[in-house]
């Protein structure tokens, strides 16, 4: 098994024994959900108000999991072990951001249905909303990771990396916003500019994980 | 003998700060034309703009002194990459208050989300104000220089792609822009020239200036310490 | 009447956002000040320490070794 796979399984199964972070990044999406319901006093949301309250709540559900990417490690010395293992210090990087993916999808496989359930007329523009979400996951993940790393070496970890975090995902809010204003429009999906949109989503997964790639080990070096 | 040169260096840099920026806004005032649309509220133009222009070239330096600080490992590289950012910083805040000024005088708003320049602006603003919290939580030396950096290089990466998803972001019909740098008529044009060459040399100064502050400390802290050791 | 309110207004505007930025850089130069001063107080300072005799004598064997180098020196000097 390349080590990829080996650190990539490693957390998924300790996430999966402990549920650790996926039952309450749900749990708080749906919160919010309602939250969201009685703060705007609406209980059917359409175009521009139904993407802005999926794509900020997945956002901040991302960000529980963003804080907690690396709670493992800290706690049991996990740094020290792919430090001294003759292994690529990026391999650490590629398997945390697949591991975030993984969590983003599984959260949205719940919430966004349930978002669905109790705000949308129609459910036909969700599956290419999800292509959009999926892009959109990969630039979170990739930033994620990043940040995640830099934040958990230093004292203010819990502040820092939300603080960090959200200026740097603004053109993910944007093109995901965007295109869930169209998709999600009351009279069913319009595929305005769905191209723009996943586009910039596209750009961004790219620049963000060639920097991630180029930079990581540099966070690691001790 | 190279201190010397540079204390010349720093006083030419400064001169030339103060006549260009003196011939510029000059040339903006008493020689540009009044704009047809904006009248003369459009002189604040010569200000806002090379400020932004400038802000923004001097974190992409900064990215480049942080790239360079992780292949080599000089820390000189990480105190210039840092002052590029401090300095950029300042600057950004006046883009963001003059930009605030011109959208009240132009549109009798104190800000406007139409206005893609200013939008970008205090996102990557919002970032870049994160980078001392994020300096200042990091207590090892060595481990800061190189988180910083590392922060420096993905902010710098970051500033092109957010400017362009604020455009995208833009409605497609009548967004409100101030007026931007191309299509000028060359009579505007030149005088904008001077005064963004005016910010650049006024940058450059700054952080010259703080780095050479910088250095005097640290080369005080190390006599004091070999003082301190030998009485 | 109406265009020339027009106009002192927006020379308010224009002279506004010049002054701030002039302010901007006042406040710059003020805290540079600032830091020079406090860099000069600390010259001063390890001045001061430089040139201060040490307070205490060295240690014994130490000091008579200086003061024999101190001889054996001043001797040379007067034999040039």
């Amino acid at each position: 098994m390349t080590p990829f796979a080996a650190l990539l399984r490693k957390d998924l199964r300790v996430e999966l024994r402990t549920l650790r972070s996926l039952p309450a990044m749900a749990l708080f999406a749906v919160t919010a959900f309602v939250i969201f319901r009685f703060g705007l006093d609406r209980t059917s949301l359409d175009g521009e108000l139904a993407a802005g309250v999926l794509v900020p709540t997945l956002l901040f559900a991302a960000l529980l999991a963003i804080n907690r990417l690396f709670v493992a490690e800290r706690e049991e010395g996990g740094f020290d072990l792919v430090r001294l293992a003759p292994v690529d210090r990026t391999v650490l990087f590629a398997a945390k951001a697949s591991a975030l993916v993984i969590y983003l999808v599984m959260l949205e496989l719940v919430a966004v249905p349930i978002f669905a359930l109790f705000f949308l007329d129609t459910a036909s523009g969700l599956l290419p909303f999800a292509l959009v979400l999926l892009l959109a996951d990969i630039g979170l993940a990739a930033t994620g990771t990043l940040i995640s790393t830099i934040a958990t070496m230093s004292s203010a970890r819990d502040l820092l990396a939300p603080l960090i975090l959200l200026p740097l995902l603004v053109p993910l809010v944007i093109a995901a916003a965007g295109a869930g204003e169209h998709l999600l429009a009351a009279g069913g999906p319009d595929y305005g500019r769905f191209g723009t949109w996943l586009g910039l989503l596209g750009l961004y997964d790219l620049i963000f994980l060639l920097v991630g790639y180029a930079t990581f080990d540099f966070l690691l070096d001790d | 003998m190279a201190d010397a040169l540079k204390s010349i260096t720093l006083r030419r840099l400064a001169i030339a700060t103060v006549a260009v920026l003196v011939a510029g806004y000059a040339l903006a005032f008493f020689a540009a034309p009044e704009d047809a649309d904006q009248g003369f509220i459009q002189k604040i133009f010569y200000l806002h703009v090379p400020l932004a222009t400038v802000a923004l070239c001097g974190w992409i330096v900064a990215a480049i002194h942080a790239i360079r600080h992780l292949r080599t490992g000089d820390p000189k590289h990480d105190a210039r990459a840092y002052v590029s950012i401090h300095i950029s910083v300042i600057f950004g805040f006046a883009v963001l208050l003059t930009g605030a000024i011109w959208a009240k005088g132009s549109w009798g708003v104190w800000w406007e989300w139409k206005e893609p320049t200013l939008v970008s602006f205090l996102i990557v603003f919002l970032l870049y104000a994160t980078y001392y919290p994020l300096r200042y939580a990091i207590e090892d030396r060595d481990r800061q220089a190189r988180y910083a950096s590392v922060f420096a290089i993905t902010a710098g990466a970051f500033v092109p792609l957010n400017f362009l998803a604020v455009r995208l972001a833009q409605p497609l019909i009548h967004p409100r822009t101030f007026s931007s740098a191309g299509g000028l008529p060359d009579s505007m044009l030149f005088p904008f020239l001077v005064c963004l060459a005016g910010m650049a040399l006024l940058w450059s100064t700054l952080v010259w200036f703080e780095l050479d502050a910088k250095a005097a400390s640290a080369n005080l802290k190390r006599i004091r310490r070999a003082l301190e050791a030998t009485a | 009447m109406i265009p020339l309110l027009a106009i002192e207004s927006a020379d308010r505007y224009v002279g506004g956002a010049y002054l701030v930025f002039l302010l901007l850089l006042l406040v710059y130069v003020a805290i540079m000040a600032a830091k020079l001063a406090r860099i000069q107080r600390e010259l001063g300072s390890l001045a001061e320490l430089a040139e201060r005799p040490p307070p205490r004598p060295a240690e014994h064997d130490v000091g008579q070794i200086h003061e024999r180098e101190h001889e054996i020196e001043t001797v040379r000097q007067g034999q040039r």
